[in-house]
């Protein structure tokens, strides 16, 4: 009986002895999967106009030229919106792979604006990992056009807007991501009386990757109290290609949005896609590396 | 009688599978670092993470690595490679399986350099190559550290780059392995 039993042994031991003799490396790979966070959920930090699930890495600073032309229904005279044209330059640097920070002047209002975007959570594979990624936004928004009325005595806090943004979202595959951002705006002085001072929304947004270097990109903001008094806000919707070259992002798009910052195209976008008041225009962002990340 | 013949049997087989385990050295820091260099771009990318083991009893050499583990200076670069050109989520590691063809001349257990070539297998971006390198070791009683120098190909793996960034990106990818192994217990 004990015989068999050391035999037994004997012949299990051999076995497992030969058994891991094929595959040396599985010795020294660790079982569990390391945490990895999730990257490349968009080839830029905006969807078009709002602000993406992507964060820069940190040390890196982002040149941003962002156009939009007139309306298209202009007609051939204005040569299909063409002739005019509202820029905002931006630049936006990244503290850490968490933390941006950036500002950008728009033509349209001669408006300075100035954001901060931090990463909550990072969605990540592995092990205690968040299957989304949260990230909250602030900004200020500055108007600089000359006071209507220089006689009277006008104060700078009615220049200011605010914007905070939660966003969330996830990278469901290479080809598909997708987000949604509760919005919350509020403007210190409004033309009106019976204008809100507090706007609410939710903005929508994804890409699918069409190529390595080609992603179809939409991005919507539903602005839950638009009505208000005579004036309707229309809700604006961009629909456009991400297009990487290299060193640059170009983001081609259409939309009904003039404005180019967060207060603008939420509180005054009056195009309306279903007349082709829509606007051609583009984002191009430029990169450079600042801090090399492997001395960090 | 049979039973104590065959525990003694037991006793010795489990002091030579000791033995055994000291026959293999390891690392779980390798570290690799490629090179690209044309005329108007020089990069690099580090990996101190590679893992790899020695079976110095069958001559047998494995190293893995985490594609997404190289670090470059620049992180657009680094997205780029993972996202274009390695598809690093597609093709998360890149392994090499091989056999030091002069096993016999290298004495583990004896300072010094030695001279070896491996021959094997590297698997990178779903594509398997036979490669022959040639690498040294250094037997110290620190640990033996391997190094080996060699050039990969990317149209060999099927990496391809775009006609606007061709000048930016060598062909010939020069490839460091500098690996320091301890000996490896279970």
């Amino acid at each position: 009986m004990q015989t068999r039993l050391i035999l037994f042994f004997l012949i299990f031991y051999i076995k497992s002895v030969s058994a891991q003799q094929p595959d040396l490396l599985s010795l020294v790979e660790d079982e569990k999967q390391p945490k990895e966070f999730v990257k490349n959920s968009y080839k830029s930090t905006r969807v078009i106009m709002s602000h993406s699930l992507e964060n820069l890495a940190g040390g890196v600073l982002d040149f941003r030229i962002l156009h939009r032309f007139g309306m298209i229904n202009e007609g051939a005279y204005q040569f299909f919106g063409l002739d005019q044209a509202t820029i905002r330059l931006g630049l936006d640097y990244a503290v850490t792979d968490r933390l941006t920070v950036g500002i950008g002047r728009s033509s349209y209002k001669k408006e300075v604006d100035g954001f901060a975007k931090y990463k909550l959570l990072w969605q990540a594979t592995g092990p205690k990992s968040s299957p989304v990624s949260v990230i909250y936004v602030g900004g200020t928004t500055v108007n600089g056009l000359k006071f209507e009325d220089e006689e009277v005595e006008n104060y700078f806090t009615s220049r200011l807007g605010y914007y905070h943004q939660l966003i969330i979202g996830r990278k469901f595959s290479e080809s598909l991501t997708l987000q949604i951002a509760p919005t919350f705006l509020h403007l210190n002085i409004v033309p009106e009386t019976l204008n809100r001072h507090d706007i609410y929304g939710a903005q929508l947004g994804g890409r699918i990757k069409l190529t390595k270097r080609l992603a179809l990109t939409a991005d919507y903001v539903f602005v839950a109290n638009g009505k208000d008094g005579d004036v309707e806000y229309k809700h604006p919707l961009s629909i456009g290609f991400d297009i990487e070259t290299g060193g640059h992002v170009f983001q081609l798009h259409f939309t009904n949005a003039t404005g180019m910052n967060e207060r603008a195209f939420i509180t005054e976008t009056q195009g309306d896609w279903g007349k082709g008041d829509i606007q051609f225009g583009f984002n191009i962002s430029r990169v450079f590396t600042i801090k090399d990340k492997r001395k960090k | 009688m049979i039973i104590k013949t065959i525990s003694f049997a037991v006793v010795a087989l489990l002091v030579t599978s000791v033995g055994l385990a000291q026959d293999k050295y390891f690392t779980k820091e390798g570290k690799i670092t490629f090179y690209s260099k044309t005329p108007v771009e020089e990069f690099d990318a580090v990996n101190s993470a590679g893992l790899s083991i020695i079976d110095t009893k069958t001559g047998a050499i494995e190293m893995s690595v985490l594609i997404k583990a190289f670090e470059f200076k620049k992180d657009l670069m680094q997205q780029h490679f993972n996202e274009n050109y390695m598809e690093s989520d597609k093709f998360p590691k890149a392994v090499f399986k091989g056999t030091i063809s002069n096993i016999a001349e290298i004495n583990f257990t004896k300072p010094g350099t030695y001279k070896a070539g491996i021959d094997g297998k590297l698997t990178m971006h779903g594509v398997t190559r036979d490669i022959t390198v040639d690498a040294i070791f250094i037997v110290s009683i620190a640990g033996v550290i391997a190094k080996s120098e060699f050039i990969a190909l990317l149209d060999d793996y099927n990496i391809k780059v775009p006609g606007v960034v061709k000048n930016q990106i060598s062909q010939q990818i020069k490839v460091e392995i500098d690996n320091t192994f301890k000996p490896y217990v279970k």
